[in-house]
């Protein structure tokens, strides 16, 4: 296999902006095949893929097997609960199961961090993290800095101010390395229960009030109250944290310059955001979710690698002509 | 060329002409432009990146960069034209038809290249051509444009030789060139 980006797609961290460039690249004619009536390439066939989620998810799940099916990969979908792994089977072994039944890739999530780059290091298989716990969501970081990079044309010099949970944010950091390799300057904005103590280690700004990160920002990144994730005391209440860090219109309203608003979803609405700002003139949250197809199919076409060593045998077909 | 299409779908009429990327849609675009000081009007153009149909991604590596494709508006019933630079073993023209019934079923497909080497690995032939020539397997044909290389002109270089467009001085030196006037005017003087 000789991928550019490597076997895997475990992170944004250990990858090259000349990398991430060509991915948001690469993403760019792969929107025009979801407007085209039949949203089909022959890219990946043949290709099985396994999308293996220990975690609830709709909008990642949902846009991994659409980018797989336009490229007419075959797909399977493995959820934790009622697979093997509910009998108590280990993540190698049911990876290993799958890998036995010849699959190329598998696209995983899974609630504890590391868990991408523990499976790639024991299978042959490509595996491309679809979020690992509090580590990294490498296409949510993709996408975003596509829909930035729409907007804005350029990233390079561009404000961003990461708001909210970072704490338990995978999407957080995949979005600080993102950005920070693409040339953007970021902040991160939240109560102080809800950042890392080792936030100044990512070479960040920190907002302690969110009026002053939308002063500051060009972008806002809202990030998800992760409830589910919270079983300390992090904030007083629900309404006390949508009272001093929510994103409402009444704030955005008060600063003299556009804001641009994303979201990886899914919202709680009246907790970090307030439904004008996630539903106005400035938010592309939805602009989010489409590019979120097209990153992925961008990253399953990068992955999936031309064998050289075949092309021996197929000598017919030089490059450059027809 | 312009006229030979023209002439072989009695008129502009429904008529779309689709560049391959990347030469040829630089040569859709010139066509068209001849099409139009003839006839008066344009007819309509699309590009059309064929990376993602090729019968070769498995073993071509690392993975080629795929180009935008646009293909204007409905292109059923139209009497669509394929324009490419060089017809060689004909799979990339086979990539084309495959992407193209996916935008829509036309009422004819034709084919327009500039330069037709031979050595055709699948029954498919051009309506339309520049100019023919007869090469061995161990060479290549480059078509430079000058919208993307700065000068219009055909070589045909060994086929291990850098591609033109990038070396373009050092591959001009050792290249032999095609004894016709280069690209543009192949195309113009053939119609006049």
């Amino acid at each position: 296999m000789t991928s550019p980006l490597g076997k895997d797609l475990l992170a944004l961290e250990p990858l090259t902006p000349e990398q991430i460039g060509l991915i948001l690249d690469t993403a760019e004619p792969f929107k025009e095949i979801s407007e085209r009536a039949i949203k089909k390439v022959p890219t990946l066939r043949g290709s099985t893929i396994v999308n293996l989620f220990f975690e609830p998810s709709t909008r990642t799940r949902v846009s991994f097997e659409f980018a797989e099916k336009r490229l007419s990969a075959d797909t399977v979908n493995v959820a934790a609960s009622g697979s093997s792994v509910s009998k108590g089977e280990t993540l190698v072994d049911t990876a290993r199961n799958l890998e036995a039944m010849r699959i190329d890739m598998v696209v995983m999530r899974h609630g504890a961090s590391g868990a991408a780059q523990f499976l790639a290091q024991r299978i042959e298989s490509t595996v491309i993290n679809a979020g690992d716990g509090t580590h990294e969501h490498p296409t949510q970081g993709l996408l975003d800095l596509l829909t930035l990079r729409d907007h804005f044309g350029d990233l390079r010099g561009l404000r961003v101010c990461i708001v909210g949970d970072v704490l338990h944010s995978r999407v957080a950091r995949s979005n600080i390395w993102g950005l920070q390799k693409m040339g953007a300057e970021v902040a991160v904005c939240g109560p102080r229960s809800l950042l890392p103590n080792a936030i100044a280690e990512f070479g960040v700004t920190v907002f302690d009030r969110v009026e002053a990160a939308m002063e500051w920002a060009q972008a806002l990144n809202v990030l998800r109250l992760q409830l589910e994730r919270m079983t300390a005391g992090y904030i007083p209440s629900l309404r006390e944290y949508n009272r001093v860090f929510g994103v409402t219109r009444e704030r955005l309203e008060r600063v003299d310059h556009d804001v641009l608003i994303l979201h990886p979803g899914p919202m709680n609405r009246g907790v970090e955001i307030d439904s004008d700002v996630a539903d106005g003139p400035h938010s592309v949250i939805l602009n989010q979710v489409t590019n979120g197809v097209a990153i992925r199919m961008a990253v399953l076409y990068l992955l999936a690698g031309g064998r050289p060593e075949l092309a021996e045998t197929a000598k017919s077909t030089p490059g450059g002509e027809r | 060329m312009a006229d030979e299409i023209v002439e072989l779908h009695d008129g502009t009429e429904d008529l779309v002409l689709v560049g391959i990327q990347r030469r040829g849609v630089q040569l859709a675009d010139r066509i068209a432009q001849l099409i139009a000081e003839r006839e008066g009007e344009p007819p309509r153009r699309g590009a059309l990146d064929i990376t993602l149909y090729r019968d070769d991604l498995q073993t071509v590596g690392p993975r080629p960069v795929v180009g935008p494709t646009d293909i204007p508006g409905d292109i059923d019933g139209a009497r669509v034209v394929i324009v490419d630079d060089v017809l060689y073993t004909g799979r990339t023209v086979r990539a084309a038809l495959d992407e193209l019934a996916d935008f829509g079923r036309p009422a004819r497909i034709g084919l327009a290249v500039l330069i037709d080497r031979g050595g055709r690995e699948l029954p498919i032939h051009a309506d339309v051509v520049g100019k023919r020539v007869e090469l061995r397997r161990d060479q290549r044909v480059d078509v430079l444009v000058n919208e993307l290389d700065g000068q219009d002109s055909v070589v045909v270089v060994p086929k291990t030789a850098p591609p033109s467009d990038a070396g373009r001085a050092a591959g001009g030196s050792r290249a032999k060139k095609v004894p016709t006037p280069p690209g543009r005017r192949t195309a113009g003087e053939k119609s006049a």
